[in-house]
């Protein structure tokens, strides 16, 4: 099966309007969680001290999401936001395969790379 | 302030802002970090991390309807994204070891060219000037066609080609760090690293650079995540804002003011530029 030009884009298009809207969609129902029950705290913005390490890794967002927590639940979201650019990659990678336009292909790969190393190794 | 009231007044703050870049097509998340930062007192570190997360929604929204209009260029997209990513990487590097003051004074020089200049169509008819392809684009195969009415087109799509590949690559790495420094769009660098260092049309410039923009972003935003610079509590009512707010400013088609209201947002983004440099010079922020 040979891909368009035109069909790539449209699919591109596809992923990533499915992305923002599932990711908006995760982090609404994650910030009611949120408000409901710490609402009535007062947090400080003002001086920078990290946040919770269970809210910084993929794991620990993931672990915290199970058990319903509403700060979890938006961090999960804004993860899906960021993915959605670089599934956006991911399909790049595959639809240049597809049409045999190698250089893009290795074009799309090396953009993958950096960012995978931005997401998982970087600190 | 509690929680739930300071959500609400960060979106509603967001929801302008968003509604506002997205009409003078200026970006709204270049606001939103001077906005918590200097009207909230939020620090910078935060109004960064929750700033990244609404660009990169904002940008991937945006995008999706101008790739499906065949305006942007995929494969110049990219090929310059290469680019970015390393320079996002780099600028978010960047931003650990220097201060939140120094942060603020560059936030604000870059807040100034975004005033100066603005959303403004440069040299009408780029595309005019030639669409020869140098032979570097050719070899990437970076030229293509885009939608357009005018004379010359064939069937409806004028063709065009690309020129200064390295002039424009470098000025993207520059566009990248920006982006991971400050957690801006920059938008405006990599219009300018397009229209006229490439040579390409205004159009296909201006939709492509949106198009990248998500992904840059997102080089960034993941070492910003994992560093604990992205609180969520803060990053949710600036995401759904400005997310709301870009929304409505694209489904609303009035002409007649947005140039007025452009003006103003250039007033808007002059003054928060001097107040950012000030704050900065002065070490309150």
């Amino acid at each position: 099966m040979r891909w368009t030009d035109e069909e790539v884009e449209q699919w591109m298009g596809r992923v990533l309007q499915i992305g923002v809207a599932v990711a908006a969609l995760v982090v609404f129902i994650g910030g009611v969680v949120y408000l409901v029950h710490e609402g009535g705290e007062e947090p400080d913005y003002r001086n920078f001290h990290d946040v919770a390490p269970w809210l910084k890794t993929t794991s620990g967002i993931a672990q915290a999401v199970i058990t319903g927590h509403g700060r979890a639940l938006i961090q999960l979201g804004i993860l899906l936001m960021i993915a959605t650019p670089v599934m956006r990659v991911v399909f790049a990678v595959f639809a240049f395969a597809v049409e045999k336009d190698w250089l893009y292909t290795g074009v799309s790969c090396f953009v993958l790379a950096v960012l995978s190393y931005a997401l998982f190794l970087a600190r | 302030m509690t929680a739930t009231a300071l959500s609400a007044f960060i979106f509603v703050g967001s929801l302008v802002a968003g509604f506002l870049g997205s009409l003078t097509g200026l970006g709204g998340g270049v606001v939103i970090v001077p906005l918590l930062a200097l009207a909230f007192g939020i620090d910078i570190r935060y109004a960064i991390g929750a700033s990244l997360v609404s660009v990169i929604a904002t940008s991937s929204g945006a995008a999706a309807a101008y790739v499906r209009e065949g305006f942007s260029n995929i494969r110049i997209g990219m090929f310059l994204e290469m680019a970015t990513t390393v320079g996002a990487l780099a600028g978010a590097a960047l931003a650990t070891h220097v201060s939140t003051s120094a942060i603020a004074v560059v936030f604000g020089l870059v807040l100034m060219y975004s005033a100066a200049i603005g959303s403004e169509h440069p040299r009408t008819g780029a595309a005019a000037a030639g669409n020869a392809s140098s032979r570097l684009a050719e070899k990437l195969r970076l030229n293509g066609s885009y939608p357009s009415p005018d004379a010359g087109a064939v069937d409806g799509w004028c063709a065009y080609g690309a020129r200064r590949v390295p002039a424009g690559f470098s000025l993207m790495f520059g566009a990248g760090v920006l982006s991971g420094l400050l957690g801006i769009g920059s938008g405006a660098v990599k219009v300018l690293a397009m229209d006229r260092a490439m040579g390409l049309p205004f159009k296909v410039s201006t939709t492509t650079s949106n198009f990248m923009i998500g992904v840059t972003a997102a080089a960034s935003a993941g070492v910003y995540l994992a560093r604990g610079y992205v609180d969520p509590g803060l990053a949710m009512p600036v995401m759904l804002g400005v997310v709301g707010g870009a929304l409505a400013g694209s489904k609303l088609l009035v002409s007649a003011p947005v140039s007025i209201l452009r003006w103003v947002f250039r007033g808007v983004l002059a003054a928060l530029a001097i107040e950012m440099i000030y704050n900065g010079l002065t070490g309150r922020i």
